[in-house]
């Protein structure tokens, strides 16, 4: 399997257009990029980006998908050829979101994933913890998660499993300004998740490649023939991709991992964000486009999956687990089984 | 009643190939290109256009359109050659070279049968042509070749009424799959595997 790249495009005003077999970025009178169709599966687009009408066409042709998100990597639209979906698979997921014995058992899968990468995540921070306070508090929070993974199988019935997942969302967070070096805590100050609008820089940092993730995780339902917007987890509600919801909850620490390495590296800053008035805050513009190129170099990295011999990029392991997804809501096999990263 | 959808003539070699392979392909509707489809394209862009030449006293034929009622087939033929005496002569345009296994002369039989259908007169041989090789291999439609369209033909259609996938072959057949991404064949292949892994899943080693 080969992970094509995603053009994401976050320049205002750019103009995308076909010049033969290639995509051309312009901006004003310069083009900046030109890209062979066939190097692409994906055009993401970020906020007021315009795009001739023959590109939209020949896009929908080669099967690229064009993505449309707002400025803060919210989902917009998105243009799919006529090859998308599959529906018996359809069929079958409907019938299965119905049966409430699957559902709980793939609501228990997505939420073991969360934790179990949640938790690596934290037991990472505490290896590499200076102090010992800080250490054994980071491995409480690896018990705690621990706990709340093995409570999972006893749910039974998806709000159980929601307020586990919940619970164990709190108690992670509650640790997550540890895994901040500490001298960058003061600018990255942080307790607990806010959104709609993010009310901090790592907030506004976590919903952005959030965003991104998800993004992702509906484009592999698409492409594994399956519909974004029925999830077993997640509520059905209109508009909402439940199933890339479902499927995103595995791949949120992987997210959390690129945030803590922008900041503790220092590949972002406090004027990397905009704070409005009230106390939302925004990423800046430039912070946008540092961030994709973060996100696309770490799809590169190869992991080991427990079900394939060879390592998979991580930028096409949300298809994977789409394709897994579709196996298992065909009856392939005996459940859906989780990314997990050792 | 609604008849059944025709089988086209390709599924019986991807079925003969791998029967998970056709329900993808025909069931599932899945094509992922690989170089081995990309070759096969490029040749068939240049069969594919309809059309007629007279050579030799034979009219050749291209890309013409194929049917049986009977066993409920519908293809197309890359050439057919109408001998003088009007015996449509089916030859087939291969990528590569002549493979081991029979898939070419299956859907050759099964393009016989066809025109037996539609022009009323016995079909008794074919050819294969190797663009890899250059070679023309003429093949006799005996009756063990029709057997096997027959046979063929129903278990593809009992599979397609099911609506179920078979399962993986999971051998050498899938490192020349241009499926193999989608159809995970060693995911699926050990069941006990996943079976420990999803067992697992709620459990954290200290
Ligand atoms: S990968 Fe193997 S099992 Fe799957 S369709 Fe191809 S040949 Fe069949």
């Amino acid at each position: 399997m080969q992970l094509l790249n995603t053009l994401y495009v976050t320049t205002p005003d750019a103009y995308l257009r076909l010049d033969n077999d290639t995509l051309r970025v312009e901006v004003g009178q310069d083009t900046r990029l030109r890209v062979p169709l066939h190097h692409l599966s994906g055009v993401v687009t970020f906020g007021h980006v315009m795009l001739s009408t023959p590109l939209m066409h020949r896009l929908a042709e080669e099967a690229i998908t064009l993505t449309l998100l707002d400025a803060n990597g919210r989902f917009k639209a998105r243009l799919e050829g006529p090859q998308s979906g599959n529906i018996l698979l359809r069929q079958a997921q409907h019938r299965r979101a119905a049966e409430m014995a699957f559902a709980l058992m793939t609501a228990h899968a997505c939420v073991a994933g969360k934790i179990r990468n949640a938790r690596q995540v934290l037991l990472r921070g505490a290896r590499e913890a200076k102090s010992e306070s800080e250490r054994a508090q980071l491995e409480r929070g690896g018990n705690d998660l621990a706990a709340s993974l093995r409570a999972l199988p006893g749910a039974i019935d998806l709000d159980t499993v929601r307020g586990l997942e919940g619970e164990a969302a709190r108690q992670y967070f509650a640790r997550f300004n540890l895994l901040i070096r500490p001298d960058r805590r003061d600018a990255f100050h942080f307790d607990g998740r806010t959104r709609r609008p993010p009310r901090d820089r790592l907030n506004a940092l976590l919903s952005f490649l959030y965003s991104m993730w998800t993004s992702d995780c509906r484009a592999a339902c698409e492409a594994a023939g399956l519909d974004p917007q029925l999830g077993f987890l997640h509520v059905v509600r209109p508009g909402r991709p439940a199933l890339a919801l479902d499927l995103v909850e595995e791949f949120r620490p992987f997210a959390d991992r690129l945030a803590l390495s922008l900041i503790n590296r220092r590949q972002i800053d406090t004027t990397s964000f905009v704070e409005r008035e009230g106390g939302a805050v925004l990423l800046e513009g430039d912070a946008r486009r540092d961030i994709v190129v973060a996100f696309q170099e770490r799809k590169q990295e190869a992991l080991q999956h427990s079900l394939f011999k060879e390592a998979i990029p991580l930028g096409l392991m949300p298809l994977v687990q789409a394709r897994l997804m579709a196996r298992a809501i065909r009856g392939e096999t005996e459940g859906y089984l989780p990314f997990v990263f050792k | 009643m609604e008849s059944p959808d025709p089988i086209p003539i390709s599924a019986l070699q991807h079925w003969r190939y791998c029967p998970r392979q056709c329900a993808l392909i025909h069931l599932e509707q899945a094509f992922d290109d690989n170089l081995h489809t990309a070759r096969g394209n490029a040749l068939h862009a240049r069969v594919d256009t309809p059309g007629a030449e007279t050579r030799a006293g034979c009219r050749i034929v291209r890309a013409l359109p194929l049917w049986s009622d009977r066993l409920g087939l519908s293809g197309r033929a890359d050439v057919v050659e109408f001998l003088p005496d009007g015996t449509p002569y089916p030859v087939e345009y291969k990528h590569g070279r002549r493979r081991v296994r029979d898939f070419d002369e299956l859907q050759l039989a099964a393009q016989a049968i066809c025109l037996e259908e539609m022009t009323g007169r016995s079909v008794t041989e074919g050819a294969l042509f190797y663009a890899g090789s250059k070679k023309r291999r003429p093949v006799r439609i005996d009756t063990t070749l029709r057997q096997a369209v027959e046979d063929c033909t129903a278990a593809i259609r009992s599979t397609f009424a099911a609506g179920r996938l078979p399962p993986p072959v999971n051998d050498e057949r899938c490192r020349e799959c241009s499926l193999r991404d989608r159809c995970q064949p060693e995911a699926l292949a050990i069941p006990e595997q996943q079976r420990q892994l999803l067992a697992r899943l709620f459990e954290v080693d200290e």
